[in-house]
């Protein structure tokens, strides 16, 4: 049975109770307890720093040559945080509700709310670190709104806000580091859990440069190891980004949540061809000024200049008025495939709408000429002053995109299309952030649990930094204060000797293959199976199909792959190949699930259950469950269900009309 | 935008390990479309080096947008390629034309080891950041954030610093290998802001102890470092940075 430990007592006081009552491990005792981190994005460093901080001996992994370069750092558009210093009527309740409803009621309550509520104490902690927000002339931090929000909640730095703000964390580690309480080890990745007596008790990890094995005992696990995006190939993720520590653990004996929850991001740019190795998205922050439309006639081959204005289909604003262009993530991206699968795409392809700053740069270019004082401007001297200001604003994205496609944004409109970005599901987390696994706990976007079905903009680094500056410190206390008795184990337990046994038993496996088709071509091809059968849009049949296909790529994989080198060396593509083989277990559990919720909800829309109006419908009465995927063995899994409560927030239709 | 393909001669230097002497190797791709990007080309070439039984070209990469600061190439003699403010994987091939030859090293660096063709160690950055380049608070401490308003034009060049990725192309570029512009603009991010000012005069000694302990050369004003930055940070951080470290020499308070 599952038991997500949510502490009783009113939703506001939930987190406040349980702070005031949970177990603390006395200073001289932190100093015997060690503690793994895998991975340092915003979760991870933040974590490290804030364990290392109180006393604990941490060691932090990263398969990166330096915990600064996680993906967290490729985060643009910003922060939330209920601080509501624009006076515009945002509070912590405001913030969790426009978050469970953002997500489509497929979140926990009790979760959120501590979510909303240490948001403020994040925006606090980064400015003393000296994270450089973007501030307005008065010395004061600026905001800006994000998509499925009324209020001005989003804090900035330029469109980087991910690196500022993971540079604040791996400051704080390595100032850890410095301070010999956290051990970093960089080019490294974890390739097993060991558990002993039911317990995660330590890793398997394989040093990248030498290739060797090595184990490294811990109190506690944690996994801050990020989403997994990449199993549909092309995603905005980084290159490296991968679920191998998720799946491992997964294998072990933690449960998967919701693992067909996946973000589909609106504004990326579009592919250009079959050598594509990954997207590229443009902030959300974009759609607060730019204006989205397509041509009201299909197929329509002009250039986006010679089409007036009239005959321009600025759809999101005609069929959601009260929100428009900041509708929700997946709002926005089904409204794109729908305009463009009806024929009205743009660009070569057909597969992208235009996402155009011209009214910006004129209503921009007015105001400033206003400011100055200049009267009667003409239209170049209004454009001049406009295109200065969404520089300012934009100027980092609108470069990006320049570089990418040798197209000035500036001049044209750009173009875009959805992209995989982000996943809602991960590891089944209770509200202490514990997996299944007694002493495996999984941070950040690793896990499942504060997003529901659908993530709104910004609260990826807001939840990040709060599961690992404000959450974890108090609640892996109250796990530990238990364990202060229990000794360092010597790595030389059977237990770690089984576990690395059994890596490098798959390891050889993997290279003794000596096959014909690189590991590359293999991940292309799940991610093809993935976006076409399990990507936007999903149905039965479909489903099913991509079940049967994913299991005969699985065992063309296993008998066909070539992998080039040894293993005693620097080898990408054998990690590669250990990253793509967990992909293709992992793609076949999105797809049972994503068949088993026979509902549409947030980013999870399934055909058979759409309004007269094609937007996504639930079934609260059937599905208003989390679920939680046991591993059993290949290709099996049993399902257990987490009933959502809904003591606050009342379930309803979501509207952004 | 029109799109061509092309043909290409790459000559690309290989070595096995840290200890492997090296050599340039010449490949021939083909049919590179001009909407690829310089990694992507990369990508191709190592599916034929597969396919072919070779080993593939080892090289640093991960976001592929220009932000994490992994890729490292030091193409035609200038790190990251021919492109202004921009990093190796957000060159794209237009910037070639059919028939080209283009030479690509790692970065070099006696503080930056080859660990494999074009990767290298540049963990020298993290302990560089180890000795001082952060502020010193622990979590859950702070004020609140609009407690400390801070000039718009201060936060911008702090912001204008911290935009720093870590790539190392400025070590790369330098005659001497100096790790000058890097440290600068740590030092200069966090100088600049109120939060920063306790610990600004140990951060600039313990910082430049450090970049001279890992093996970094001296500074000389080239600015060749300023020209290839990927983030365009500026040189006058390290005059700056050298002011920094003499106020920080020369003044007692304690």
């Amino acid at each position: 049975m599952l038991n997500s430990r949510i502490p009783a007592g009113p939703l506001e006081n939930k987190w406040t109770d349980y702070k005031g009552h949970c177990k603390l491990v006395n200073p001289a005792n932190k100093r015997h307890i060690e503690i793994i981190i895998i991975g340092t994005g915003l979760a991870g460093a933040s974590a490290a720093a804030a364990l290392g901080e109180l006393g604990y001996k941490v060691k932090t992994f990263c398969f990166q040559d330096s915990p600064r370069r996680a993906h967290s750092i490729a985060a643009q558009g910003g922060i939330n945080a209920a601080k509501n210093y624009q006076n515009d009527g945002d509070s912590v309740f405001r913030l969790f509700y426009d978050t469970v409803k953002g997500g489509d009621y497929r979140a926990r309550e009790g979760n959120v709310h501590r979510l909303a509520e240490v948001s403020a104490n994040i925006i606090d902690q980064c400015v003393a670190q000296g994270v450089p927000f973007a501030r307005e002339y008065g010395g004061l931090l600026s905001n800006r709104s994000f998509g499925g929000t009324q209020v001005q909640r989003t804090f900035y730095a330029a469109g980087q806000t991910g690196q500022q703000l993971l540079i604040g964390a791996y400051q704080a580690l390595e100032r850890q580091i410095a301070l010999g309480n956290v051990i970093q080890y960089s080019r490294h990745e974890m390739l097993d859990i060991v558990k002993i007596d039911g317990k995660a008790r330590g890793i398997i990890a394989r040093n990248l440069v030498t290739g060797e094995l090595e184990r490294h005992f811990g109190h506690a696990v944690l996994l801050c190891t990020g989403g997994y995006g990449n199993v549909f190939y092309l995603s905005t993720n980084a290159m490296g980004s991968n679920v191998t520590a998720a799946w491992k653990a997964h294998v072990k004996g933690a449960y998967f949540g919701n693992p067909c929850y996946t973000q589909i991001h609106p504004t990326c740019i579009p592919v250009s061809g079959d050598h594509q190795s990954k997207l590229t998205l443009m902030s959300e922050s974009l759609r607060n000024d730019g204006r989205i439309w397509v041509p009201k006639k299909q197929g329509d081959a002009r250039k986006a200049s010679e089409i007036p204005e009239e005959e321009r289909d600025y759809y999101l604003e005609r069929r959601y008025p009260a929100f428009g262009n900041l509708v929700p993530r997946d709002v926005a991206s089904r409204a794109a495939k729908e305009r463009c699968d009806a024929g009205f795409g743009v660009g070569t392809s057909k597969q992208a709408v235009y996402l155009d700053y011209a009214d910006a740069i004129q209503r921009y270019g007015k105001i400033e000429c206003r400011k100055l004082g200049i009267n009667n401007p003409d239209a170049e001297t209004i454009r001049k002053q406009g295109v200065a200001v969404v520089k300012a604003k934009y100027g980092n994205l609108f470069d990006m995109y320049e570089k990418i496609t040798g197209e000035n944004p500036y001049e044209v409109p750009m173009r875009i299309y959805p992209a995989v970005h982000y996943t809602m599901g991960g590891l089944w987390v209770d509200y202490e952030l514990m997996t299944t696994v007694p002493g495996l706990y999984c941070l950040g976007e690793a896990n499942f649990s504060d997003h529901g079905a659908n993530r709104l903009g910004a609260s990826a680094l807001m939840q990040g930094l709060a599961d690992g500056y404000f959450v974890i410190p108090y609640t892996i206390g109250n796990y530990l204060a238990d364990d202060i008795r229990t000794k360092p184990i010597p790595t030389t337990d059977p237990a770690f000797e089984a576990a690395e046994k059994e890596v490098r038993a798959r390891i050889e496996r993997l290279m003794g293959i000596k096959g014909k088709q690189t590991v590359e071509s293999f991940h292309k091809r799940l991610g093809k199976i993935m976006w076409d059968k399990c990507g936007m849009a999903r149905n039965e049949k479909g489903l099913q199909e991509a079940i049967v296909e994913i299991q005969q790529l699985k065992k063309e994989f296993w008998s066909d792959v070539r992998i080039p080198g040894g293993v005693l060396e620097m080898n990408p593509e054998l990690d590669k190949a250990n990253r793509v083989a967990d992909f293709i277990e992992l793609g076949e559990l999105m797809c049972k699930d994503a068949l088993n919720r026979r509902e549409s909800c947030g980013g999870h829309f399934r055909e058979e259950s759409q309004t007269e109006e094609g937007e996504a419908m639930r079934d609260d009465n059937n599905f208003q469950y989390v679920a939680a995927w046991e591993f059993k063995s290949d290709s099996s899994w049993e399902l257990h269900k987490e009933t959502l409560e809904f003591e606050v927030v009342k379930p309803s239709q979501r509207s952004y009309k | 935008m029109e799109h061509y393909n092309m043909n290409l001669t790459l000559k690309v230097w290989r070595q096995k390990n840290k200890d492997d002497r090296g050599q340039f190797e010449t490949y021939q791709v083909k049919n590179i479309s001009s909407e690829m990007s310089f990694l992507e080309m990369f990508d191709v070439l190592n599916e034929e080096l597969i396919r072919d039984g070779k080993d593939p070209i080892t090289f640093d990469h991960d976001c592929r947008e220009g932000i994490c600061g992994a890729c490292s190439m030091y193409i035609d003699g200038r790190p990251h390629g021919p492109w202004q403010a921009n990093t190796t994987c957000q060159l794209h091939m237009r910037a070639y034309k059919d028939g080209d030859t283009i030479v690509v090293e790692p970065w070099r660096a006696q503080a930056f080891p080859v660990i494999k063709d074009l990767m290298v160690d540049r963990t020298a950055f993290d302990r560089i950041i180890q000795a001082g380049g952060y502020i010193s608070i622990n979590t859950g401490n702070p004020v609140d954030a609009n407690a400390i308003p801070i000039e718009k034009d201060k936060a911008d060049l702090a912001f204008a610093n911290a935009a720093c990725i870590g790539c190392g192309a400025c070590v790369a570029s330098c005659k001497n290998s100096s790790a000058m512009l890097f440290v600068s603009a740590k030092v200069s991010h966090l100088a600049l802001l109120p939060q920063g000012d306790p610990e600004r005069k140990d951060r600039a000694l313990n910082m430049i102890a450090q970049m001279d302990k890992e093996g970094f050369g001296g500074c000389t004003n080239t600015g060749a470092c300023e020209a290839v930055c990927p983030k365009e940070i500026s040189i006058s951080n390290i005059a700056r940075l050298n002011s920094e470290y003499l106020r920080a020499g020369f003044t007692v308070d304690k």
